[in-house]
């Protein structure tokens, strides 16, 4: 989806948490990143680089933890692991699903200085 | 170390929670409405508001990258409409939205339309603050398009099928679409419309709670 907005969305965040934890540059960034989120990884380093340079983190490292995509199943009536959103349920082979997790995007923590 | 633990899109999670309490407040239904460019959201739109006819406030918050164009076709039915050209931007996000309901008189009680940005990707992830998010799909788009761009018709609250005046020219495989439909959102409604002939207005007002 829209890499970009997200990493200035990112920066923002990261400037507001050194106003309020007293740092002035982050080395490393971890976001947890749904696999159902929509965010093509590639595109969001990318965006980073652009946006954070010249900023408190420019040059940090970015860290892209994926978390699982999870769906419900109106067959089994149940929640299961699912790693593409087209597939089938992995227990019953139903079609039927809605995705229930692994669809955040979450900013973890930030190493500072 | 610094723990965050809060969303990237916080920020704009936070407007969307103020214009939800506005709409709350202002007793105003919101519908955020996506689709591809040229779908048919600004024609069906001219149509439910001519058939609407003043029976309620209803205002229109127009998302383009450029010219003013689709306001001017809302205005021209006599409705409130603000136009939103997001430059370089590829969707709305809830901040753009909050400021556009300052330029505009707000639909007390009635209805709120937000034409997004014609785009079946970005806008997925931003909460405009919006009651329920409708998604049109048009009958020349192909009946796949829910499986080539699942994530927006995933977050659909209505599938709104489109330009079925055109269907008898076309091979629209009606089984198909609508098993591409179950298969990425089984939950959602579902209708077909056809802005030129009236066809399925009804049930669309309906559905807005204004049938």
């Amino acid at each position: 989806m829209h890499e970009m907005a997200l990493c200035e969305s990112l920066l923002q965040a990261m400037e507001e948490a050194a106003g309020a934890n007293d740092f002035r540059r982050v080395r490393r960034v971890r976001l947890e990143i749904g696999r159902f989120a929509g965010v093509e990884v590639e595109a969001l380093r990318f965006g980073f680089d652009v946006v954070t340079r010249g900023s408190l983190a420019e040059g940090a490292e970015l860290v892209v933890l994926e978390t699982p995509g999870e769906a419900w199943c109106f067959g089994c009536e149940a929640t299961v692991p699912l790693d593409h959103r087209l597939d089938p349920c992995p227990r019953c082979g139903g079609e039927r699903l809605v995705a229930t997790g692994g669809t955040g995007m979450t900013i973890k923590d930030l190493e500072v200085e | 170390m610094v723990e965050i633990e809060r969303g990237i899109l916080a920020k704009n999670d936070a407007y969307a929670a103020d214009n939800r309490a506005l709409f709350a407040r202002a007793g105003i239904t919101a519908v955020n409405m996506l689709s591809s460019p040229g779908s048919g959201k600004t024609t069906l739109l001219v149509a439910t508001l001519r058939a609407l006819a003043g029976a309620r406030p209803v205002a229109v918050i127009e998302g383009d990258q450029q010219t003013a164009n689709d306001a001017e076709r809302i205005r021209a039915t006599g409705t409130p409409a603000v136009q939103i050209n997001t430059g370089k931007g590829c969707h709305l996000d809830a901040h753009m939205v909050g400021h556009a309901l300052e330029r505009l008189p707000l639909p007390l009680g009635g209805l709120l339309f937000v034409e997004n940005v014609g785009n079946l990707v970005c806008p997925a992830g931003f909460d405009l603050g919006e009651g329920r998010r409708v998604v049109l799909l048009s009958v020349t788009e192909g009946e796949d398009k829910p499986l080539k761009y699942p994530d927006v018709f995933a977050t659909a609250d209505l599938v709104l099928i489109t330009k079925t005046d055109l269907a008898p020219h076309l091979d629209v495989d009606w089984a198909a679409m609508e098993a591409a439909l179950d298969r990425v959102n089984p939950r959602a409604a579902r209708l077909r419309v056809s802005a030129r002939t009236g066809e399925g207005l009804d049930a669309w007002l309906a559905w807005l709670g204004e049938g």
